[in-house]
């Protein structure tokens, strides 16, 4: 709909623009000025500190274990929901959806309760020396928890829509299940799985309350990014926290650029396609 | 149907995989949660959640929220309505920044927003001159909210007013209603679905929320101090019945709202006879 | 002839929805079988039970003599032709066409020869690096029909082969499936909801409602002789009248039951005066209410004491105007008193017959 814009309409695109640019470009800008304002000497130093990184090789850890587990458990639950009918699927939908209903940090504390001190499996975990709550195990597991549903949430519409005609017709010709996902399922989602795959990494990096609760806060050994980030903070060591978070910001950009591209890509792809 | 009859082969291989995973990460984790918040005891329980400080948490926690969600419900529509309708330079900027708080990890956000609004960030003077306290109050945690579901409405709306009949309008313009009636009569009753499913994501995002508001709460019990914080402040002193008792009624408040919005959906789908 | 296919006794539901009722037939060996009736009767279920595609709640499916309800799709030796076609989006036309020997893991140079023979029978040789999304309705449909005879199935399996082709392609497409089904001999099986369509292309054809077979026959069978009152309006234009005794010619009726007939256009001669007709005296007054030129000849409105009737007149003839008198002769009439079908003549032909 295409029509010559009144004063009402440039209102309209103005106010949008200032919201969007106080809420949410002024924090960006912020974050740029505060990490920089002791020179590039102290930014370089603050994200090169040991600490720092060995928080990043943990993030990025946490983030790659789960989002590999969670696109195995993406791909065959979307399969499942989408290509078969069987009693208590609507359940199980619903299953997959309850981690957008639990605040990440209650999600930490069931980790905390099944794996904890006042786990029914503590005394076996202690006797064979497995720490899994206040060590890296915990962490992923966190992070899997609150991420998991991103993918299946992604691909069950798209693959709703596709239908199951074209797995069927290969079917008839006595084709195996990993031939047919394989040759068939796969082509037709790549997109809509890659989209999935970079909105889970952005979840799992950027993952706070299910981690900080699982954590034990151990520098140098289960601090995540955001949770150095909150020490830093926390210790009035501003420049340092806003170095750190900088670093982030620019993963967050980096995602925000693919997730428009793949959109973009997919799109076209559909239009060649017509 | 049948569950062991499927045409496509490998549904009990997705099923073993979808259930030993959703087991692994979800069930056994809530098991053990409920199986230890079991144990309390309705007293406990009770002698918890109706602590006054307790009960202050949530109330901020849900007040907070509301209000939050109400506000991303109106910039949500505005958002979705000048990019769906409007053409203007920097639009695919805009666009691709909405997405920005999914990716953007919620420390992040919650450090930048606390120096902006503090009282002298680069808003906050402007805010504390108006006698306005815009950090560490009830309305800073308002605003970190804001900007944590500002996707939710704007992503929903979006998809469903691109895809509106044009013939629509066009019909209601033919007799010579006025742009308003026409938006108010015929644009927005198709609007009204996909903005409640964007307000209630949001509204239960906000109740569990921690990174993002953890920094500009200022946490002062009886004041700015969320539920989930208090969770964390209980497992800080090891007080694991408590902090089991508050994620509880948290969780009931985000089941609550998901479960009003799909008890909406249903009444309407079933009204509209779809 | 050996019977190549065969269902019985297979009843199916899907919830409250009795999709197959005690169905039962069989196809003999190299016929081309269309299974015809309205949406909701059925069809599509038994072609898709034949296939592997849905499970019969009971009763038994066999394929030249060997019972296969156990036997998965993909095992069965069946070609399956969808609606939609449900060709692979993301493979060419040769990789459509090629994937069920690729699964068979057929030698590629016979794979290669066997696509380059279909490719040149459905006429699609330039085509053979195009995307579905690239080709048209009707060039889709080729490229599923290639695609599913490429493993030479012993059984071709079509789901409305020509819904979603557009009118004009689609009597082209009618021809030409028929002439190659028959060039190949494969049996095959195909469901439409048009009775055009069954006519034209099958040797024998299946009717079925509410999930039974009503009827099963030649073409010219079914319409000579159709069973069912359902089966006569289902086939063919046909007219209800409830009492048939009204007309002349038909006053006795027959002994049991009501007086409910069928009537079709053809079993009518509309005049315009008692010259025109044959048999003056056994012909009812009519008068006209309707005047629709058909292209070869004139459909005409007639009522006839109250009953509003259908039939044809040729152009070659003095034309009738709306409001005009004119006289009706009623050849025939179908009965279906008792269960079962009659075919009443008019009395006043068979006097004549043995007057001259």
């Amino acid at each position: 709909m295409q029509q010559k814009k009144g004063v009402l309409a440039w209102a309209l695109i103005l106010i949008a623009v200032l919201f969007l640019l106080v809420m949410l470009v002024l924090p960006l800008v912020l974050v740029a000025s505060e990490a920089l304002a002791k020179g590039w000497q102290v930014y370089v130093k603050a994200i090169t500190e040991p600490f720092a990184v060995k928080a990043l090789a943990l993030t990025l850890e946490a983030t790659v274990l789960a989002v590999i587990s969670n696109t195995l458990f993406g791909l065959a639950s979307a399969f499942l929901l989408t290509k078969f009918a069987f009693r208590g699927e609507a359940l199980l939908g619903a299953c997959i959806d309850l981690p957008f209903a639990i605040s990440p940090v209650v999600a930490g504390l069931f980790f905390v309760m099944l794996f904890g001190r006042m786990s029914p499996i503590y005394p076996f975990l202690r006797a064979e020396h497995i720490a899994i709550v206040f060590a890296v195990p915990g962490i992923i597991l966190a992070t899997v928890f609150v991420t998991f549903p991103f993918i299946t949430r992604e691909l069950v519409p798209v693959m709703e829509a596709q239908g199951r005609d074209e797995e069927e017709a290969a079917a008839t010709f006595g084709a195996s299940g990993w031939q047919i996902f394989r040759h068939v399922t796969l082509p037709n989602i790549k997109w809509a799985l890659l989209y999935g795959v970079i909105l889970c990494t952005a979840r799992a990096m950027g993952e706070f309350g299910a981690v900080s609760v699982v954590s034990g806060h151990v520098r140098g050994k289960t601090n995540t990014l955001p949770l150095h980030i909150e020490i830093l903070y926390n210790e009035y060591n501003f420049t340092a926290a806003f170095a750190v978070a900088s670093i982030l910001v620019i993963l967050a950009i980096v995602i925000l650029i693919l997730r428009n591209l793949v959109e973009w890509r997919a799109k076209r792809g559909l239009k060649h396609a017509d | 149907m049948a569950a062991s009859r499927q045409v496509i082969p490998g549904f009990h291989f997705t099923l073993g995989i979808t259930f030993f995973y959703l087991s692994l990460i979800l069930l056994l984790p809530l098991a053990a949660f409920l199986l230890y918040a079991s144990g309390m005891g309705l007293t406990k329980f009770l002698e918890v959640v109706i602590d006054p400080r307790v009960f202050h948490a949530y109330e901020v926690s849900f007040g907070t929220s509301l209000a939050a969600a109400l506000i991303n419900g109106v910039f949500g529509l505005l958002l979705a309505w000048v990019l769906v309708r409007y053409d203007f330079p920097g639009k695919r900027v805009l666009d691709g920044l909405i997405d920005l708080p999914f990716a953007l990890p919620t420390a992040v956000a919650g450090i930048a927003l606390t120096t902006l609004y503090a009282e002298n960030g680069w808003l906050g003077q402007f805010f504390y001159g108006l006698g306005i306290p815009s950090a560490f109050s009830v309305f800073g945690i308002t605003i970190a909210l804001i900007f944590v579901g500002i996707p939710f409405v704007a992503r929903s709306v979006q998809p469903v007013l691109r895809d509106l009949d044009p013939s629509l309008e066009e019909a209601a313009v033919m007799f010579g209603a006025s742009p308003w009636l026409t938006f108010r009569r015929v644009v927005f009753p198709e609007l009204v679905s996909p903005l409640l499913t964007g307000f209630a994501l949001a509204f239960a995002r906000g109740i569990g929320e921690y990174g993002s508001v953890v920094f500009i709460a200022g946490n002062l019990p009886y004041e700015t101090e969320i539920a989930p914080l208090l969770i964390m402040a209980k497992l800080e002193q090891f007080d694991y019945q408590a902090a089991a008792a508050i994620a509880i009624v948290m969780m009931a408040m985000s089941f609550a709202i998901l479960l009003a919005l799909n008890g909406y959906q249903r009444y309407r789908s079933k009204k509209q006879g779809v | 002839m050996p019977i190549e296919v065969q269902l019985q006794h297979i009843k199916k539901t899907f919830g409250h929805f009795q999709a197959s009722n005690d169905v039962n037939f069989a196809v003999e060996k190299g016929r081309l079988i269309g299974l015809l009736g309205p949406s909701g009767s059925g069809k599509t279920t038994i072609l898709r039970m034949i296939a592997g595609l849905e499970q019969p709640d009971s009763g038994d499916i066999l394929i030249g003599g060997r019972r296969v309800n156990d036997v998965p799709a993909g095992k069965r030796g069946i070609g399956f032709v969808f609606q939609n076609y449900a060709l692979f989006r993301h493979m060419t036309v040769r990789e459509n066409i090629a994937f069920g020997l690729k699964v068979q893991k057929a030698p590629a140079a016979q794979i290669r020869a066997r696509v380059d023979k279909l490719i040149e029978l459905v006429g699609l040789k330039e085509f053979g690096g195009r995307y579905p999304m690239q080709l048209s309705g009707g060039q889709r449909q080729r490229v599923a029909f290639a695609r599913a005879l490429a493993p030479e199935p012993e059984l071709l399996l079509l789901d409305e082969p020509f819904a979603a082709i557009d009118a004009k392609v689609r009597k082209e497409l009618r021809g030409w499936l028929r002439r190659t089904i028959h060039q190949l001999g494969v049996t095959s099986i195909f469901v439409t909801h048009d009775q055009d369509e069954a006519v034209e292309v099958a040797d024998d054809i299946v009717i079925l409602e509410r999930g039974h077979v009503e009827q099963m026959g030649t073409p010219v069978e079914i319409y000579q002789q159709p069973r069912t009152p359902f089966v006569a309006n289902f086939i063919g234009e046909a007219m209800h009248i409830p009492d048939y005794t009204i007309f002349k010619g038909f006053e006795n009726g027959t002994t049991e039951g009501a007086h409910e007939g069928i009537l079709r256009p053809e079993f009518l001669e509309i005049g315009a005066n008692d010259h025109e007709m044959r048999l003056p005296l056994a012909s009812e007054d009519g008068i006209v209410r309707g005047v629709y030129f058909r292209g070869s000849n004139a459909e005409i409105d007639v009522e006839v004491k109250g009953q509003l009737l259908k039939g044809t007149r040729s152009l070659e003839k003095t034309p009738l105007h709306e409001g005009d008198q004119a006289k009706v002769f009623i050849h025939r009439i179908y009965s279906f008193a008792g269960g079962r079908t009659q075919i009443l003549e008019n009395r006043a032909k068979q006097v004549d017959s043995v007057v001259i």
